[in-house]
């Protein structure tokens, strides 16, 4: 006898894992409700000082933007944002939600850095078999929690720094359909150039709007003679931003200083120009 | 996932689960034509990539405690989240909270710091919405197979 497939049984599945999905997915999108713009930091390249330029245009954007900035770190297993940020836990928790912690300027931040123990590498509890079956998962899962679950409360941008590489950023696509739009931070070199130039290419692939390019450590000034020098060859910044067609927001020099440098005003105006 | 029995050509339907402790779990399914009962075991790495998932066999039976899936699963550090002062009592305060026995307090020093909170506030909330005065370990046995409170 021929028996029934999957989409022949009609009865009612007591697990409903596919409304326990949808749920999970609302509870993002009413999370998000009241923040006007979700804006991703992403870079194909590691070392390129993608958390530091996320972190220097928080701490611009909150001086201009009176409607509160948020900074999601989802560099999950190398987060550096809070501490940019100088937020610091423990985290609140009530009905409303976790309580992101209050950076410089009232930027509210969440990252892995405020959960794990100093000096400890991210861990996950429970059988270690096959963890790169369901690791991805959990990846997506704490960014999912991290906008869902997160009292966000009302704010006019929440930007969110991505890891090296594209996997992140398409689970951030799959959870905020309405992602506003991605910012590459790349440095000059020919290496950076290409890795970049694929991560532009993957948002571009999933329709994610290309906002500009910033190039990082674009040169270095002699702290004696006051001349700017560069620090590495190339131009990639240029280059990526021709190619895209979108604008080079901001070249950003290398500095020793913890305060943002003053170039951080262009790149502020070139974002808040290209978002209005 | 769903189950066919196929005997019957009938869909069979979720009983319960079982939470061993050795990092798997099982769900029970019954025929509602012949009564057979068959049960899905799953190994470490499918309960891991269920948990991953956030999901949960068998349906959600309490509201989810924010972040859930992160404090359950994450080996985070013990002073990471604190409840907020003015955060109602488990069971909205209709109900003077559920007591905690010597054993069940015992029992819950185990669970790593990092979740605790939340798992104890998960498990006064499954006594305070059964009625329950007093937390001993066979109900959090009971509710830790109930809800899936794998390794808590």
């Amino acid at each position: 006898m021929k028996h029934r497939t999957y989409h022949d049984l009609t009865e009612a599945d007591r697990s409903r894992m596919g409304e326990q999905v949808a749920g999970q997915r609302r509870r993002v999108e009413d999370r998000l409700s009241e923040v006007k713009r979700v804006v991703a930091v992403m870079s194909g390249k590691g070392g390129v000082g993608k958390s530091y330029i996320t972190s220097i245009l928080a701490h611009g954007l909150a001086r201009r933007l009176t409607g509160g900035v948020g900074v999601i770190d989802a560099d999950l297993s190398g987060p550096t944002a809070a501490r940019l940020l100088n937020a610091r836990g423990p985290l609140v928790v009530d009905e409303e939600g976790v309580h992101p912690a209050a950076g410089r300027d009232g930027i509210r931040v969440m990252s892995t850095d405020l959960l794990l123990p100093e000096g400890n590498p991210m861990r996950w509890r429970g059988s270690q078999q096959d963890g790169f079956v369901w690791r991805g998962a959990l990846e997506a899962g704490t960014l999912r929690e991290f906008l869902g679950d997160v009292v966000w409360g009302q704010l006019d941008l929440l930007l969110v720094d991505l890891p090296p590489g594209s996997n992140r950023l398409q689970d951030l696509i799959e959870l905020v359909p309405g992602l506003t739009g991605a910012l590459a931070v790349t440095i000059p070199t020919e290496d950076s150039r290409r890795s970049v130039e694929r991560a532009m290419q993957a948002a571009r692939d999933a329709e994610v709007p290309l906002l500009g390019v910033v190039e990082n450590m674009s040169g270095a000034t002699c702290e004696d003679c006051g001349v700017r020098a560069p620090l590495f060859p190339g131009d990639a910044g240029r280059a990526l931003a021709d190619q895209f067609g979108v604008a080079l927001m901001g070249s950003i020099p290398f500095t020793r200083s913890t305060e943002p440098p003053e170039e951080i005003g262009v790149l502020v105006d070139a974002l808040l120009r290209t978002l209005s | 996932m769903k189950f066919l029995c196929v005997d019957c050509n009938v869909q069979m339907n979720y009983e319960d689960r079982q939470v061993p402790g050795d990092g798997t779990f099982a769900a029970a399914y019954v025929c509602p034509a012949c009564n057979r009962r068959i049960a899905m075991l799953a190994n470490p790495m499918e309960t891991q990539l269920v948990e991953a998932l956030g999901v949960q066999v068998g349906g959600k039976t309490l509201e989810a405690q924010p972040m859930d899936l992160v404090r359950r699963t994450m080996e985070g550090k013990d002073d990471a989240f604190e409840d907020a002062p003015d955060r109602p009592p488990p069971g909205g305060g209709r109900s003077a909270p559920p007591r905690w026995t010597e054993e069940a307090e015992a029992r819950l020093s185990r669970v790593p710091a990092f979740v605790r909170g939340m798992v104890k506030r998960i498990y006064a909330e499954y006594a305070a919405e059964r009625g329950l005065p007093e937390i001993t370990p066979e109900i959090m046995d009971r509710a830790r197979t109930e809800l899936g409170l794998e390794g808590m």
